[in-house]
């Protein structure tokens, strides 16, 4: 792209850049097509125009729908965490609890996963690591339960915000989304407007299937943001430029490490520099 | 919503009309599409493009050019061609020849599946009524020493003790000792989930192979992943000498062309692959499958 001169290599190398940043085959030629376009009308004089006009495209798809989370007065605020195994669902919840901890508010965690060996165990670590309450049952009880325990407690206990972390769950298998969706009933049942946030949790090096999860779980559950993990790698996370595109969702949050203070408010102009260094 | 391969390299042929040769620009064509689908199915790009000057090759030539299905005729090329990068039927099992106890070592990005994985190695040896010792050596990730504790106590295999403020590389030395002295068969050593650009993480790794020196280092990866699955797989390969790859998660919808990815960056087989968070979810690696699967066939 350092050309003057803009030929076919050029729009190949774009290609390149687009499709190892995981932008998806489908919004890389979408994009590809939309500056041959400016090309063609002539708006585009060299290399750097070219980039800078992919930047602002991008940019574009992202911000349609960007906007942080903002947690209302609604007591008590409630997210629920959802996504596939091992994205990172437990980690961005200590860290979430930590920041609202901070701000002086009442975190009460519900330890809604009974099924992965340790889960509970696990966000027990994070909740005593930034001094949240957390409301947990025995593995393999039923995660309802746990939530609808949780639900009174934040009630009794004047909790500001509280955060249920599920099982990881292929978005496939459809026993597993309906205990998803029976989680998100009891939820309701019990504080009506709840969840207030419902966060999808994807991984930064995830490629092409990340948008089969944000539909199917979109689907089942109501998405409304969206959580991108693991950016601290070496991936970029493209993915979520389709991801935010074709489902209307925002990017909250970035995670950016395993420690308590590696999660950070998504920019999206920052998020476009990094996907062309 | 999306048409097959298959349907796509039909659409190409048809434009044929009649015609029974296939000339370079059908073949561009048809593999225009492959490249396509490869990309979706989050094969690197790199590797696509190789991959697709190699079939290029082969593709304009007699055999499909005598062919009455050419479409099909492609896609075969491409399919034996995918199942030879993935290794064909080379050996892919796993590989206990060695003094007992025998060390293998599980490493990986963070999440990929490592202890889950270990525990069905567990199980699977148990099966083969190998007497085998579980290692916790990830004292990072809160709760993961309970997490492979647990999978010991489902699976009745036994977990060596150890605790979060021991050093990793502390705990594979005392539990080596510990397997040699009660009669153990195989030990499965769980590490941390690291980025293979983390330089001290890498090195602890670095560490405890030499202490541990592994019949096998498995790599564990998401099938999931997409592009950056040649980064992550050539870094660990590179600094670790790799001897195999558990790819996980293949219960999901995703293709796993990242397992294409990995095969064609470090040349190292995938032995095992995941179909599910239970012990039992694990199946030995069919390349034939995994390239139907890319595939849509
Ligand atoms: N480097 C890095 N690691 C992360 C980040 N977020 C989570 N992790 C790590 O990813 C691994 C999985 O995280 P978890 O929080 O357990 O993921 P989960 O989605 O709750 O997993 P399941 O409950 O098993 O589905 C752990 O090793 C975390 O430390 C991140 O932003 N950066
Ligand atoms: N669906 C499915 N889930 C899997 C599979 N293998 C592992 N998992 C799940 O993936 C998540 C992460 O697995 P772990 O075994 O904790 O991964 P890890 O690599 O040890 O994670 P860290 O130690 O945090 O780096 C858990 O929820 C597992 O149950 C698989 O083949 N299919
Ligand atoms: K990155
Ligand atoms: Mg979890
Ligand atoms: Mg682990």
């Amino acid at each position: 792209l350092g050309k003057k001169q803009i030929d076919t290599d050029t729009l190949e190398e774009l290609e390149e850049i687009l499709i190892t940043a995981d932008i998806g085959v489908k919004t890389t030629v979408d994009l590809v097509r939309t500056l041959e376009q400016r090309l063609k009308r002539a708006e585009l004089q060299d290399g750097a125009a070219l980039k800078q006009a992919l930047k602002e495209e991008i940019l574009v798809r992202l911000e349609a729908n960007s906007a942080p989370l903002v947690v209302t007065d609604k007591k008590p605020f409630v997210i629920l965490v959802i996504g596939v195994n091992g994205v990172g669902k437990t980690t961005t919840i200590g860290k979430l609890a930590s920041r609202y901890a901070g701000e002086g508010k009442r975190v009460l965690l519900a330890a809604a996963d009974t099924f992965r060996a340790a889960a509970a165990e696990q966000l027990e670590t994070w909740a005593g690591r930034v001094g949240a309450e957390i409301v947990r049952h025995k593995e393999g009880a039923d995660p309802s339960a746990v939530v609808f325990d949780a639900c009174k407690a934040a009630a009794a206990r004047g909790c500001d915000v509280l955060i249920i972390d599920t099982a990881g769950r292929m978005h496939t298998k459809v026993n597993l989304m309906e205990e998803m969706k029976k989680i998100r009933r009891v939820l309701t049942r019990e504080i009506p407007d709840a969840p207030h946030e419902t966060l999808l949790v994807l991984d930064a090096a995830t490629g092409q299937n990340a948008l089969s999860q944000a539909k199917l779980f979109k689907e089942a559950a109501d998405v409304s943001g969206v959580v991108l993990t693991k950016l601290d790698g070496s991936a970029k996370g493209g993915i979520v430029v389709a991801v935010s595109h074709e489902y209307a969702l925002p990017i909250r949050f970035i995670g950016v490490g395993e420690a308590v203070e590696d999660l950070r408010e998504f920019d999206p102009a920052q998020f476009v520099e990094a996907l062309f260094q | 919503m999306f048409a097959t391969l298959s349907d796509k390299l039909d659409l190409v042929f048809k434009k044929l009309r009649g015609q029974a040769v296939m000339t370079e620009d059908n073949v561009k064509d048809a593999l225009r599409e492959v490249r396509l689908a490869l990309l979706e199915a989050d094969v690197n790009f790199k590797v696509v493009k190789d991959f697709i000057e190699r079939v290029r090759g082969r593709a304009v030539g007699t055999e499909v050019l005598q062919s009455l299905a050419p479409g099909q005729q492609v896609i075969k090329i491409v399919h034996d061609e995918l199942v030879q990068l993935m290794g064909g039927a080379e050996d892919n099992s796993l590989d206990l020849a060695a003094k007992p106890p025998v060390a293998i070592m599980m490493v990986g990005l963070q999440g990929a599946g490592k202890t889950t994985s270990c525990g069905k190695l567990a199980r699977f040896l148990k099966s083969q009524r190998k007497k085998t010792l579980l290692v916790p050596a990830d004292v990072y990730r809160p709760a993961a020493i309970e997490q492979l504790k647990v999978l010991g106590r489902q699976l009745d295999v036994e977990v060596f003790d150890s605790t979060a403020d021991q050093k990793p590389l502390d705990i594979c030395r005392n539990a080596t000792r510990y397997a040699t002295l009660n009669g153990i068969d195989v030990v499965i050593y769980d590490t941390a989930g690291r980025h293979q650009i983390d330089d001290y993480l890498m090195e602890e790794l670095e560490g405890i192979r030499d202490e541990l020196a592994p019949r096998e280092i498995l790599f564990v990866a998401d099938a999931m992943t997409g592009q950056e699955a040649v980064n992550v797989a050539s870094g660990f390969n590179d600094r670790l000498g790799i001897t195999g790859v558990v790819l996980t998660k293949l219960d999901g919808d995703a293709k796993g062309g990242a397992a294409l990815s990995i095969k064609a960056v470090t040349g190292k087989p995938v032995k095992f692959v995941g179909l599910g968070e239970k012990l039992d979810a694990l199946d030995v690696f069919h390349a034939d499958r995994l390239v139907s699967r890319i595939l849509g066939m």
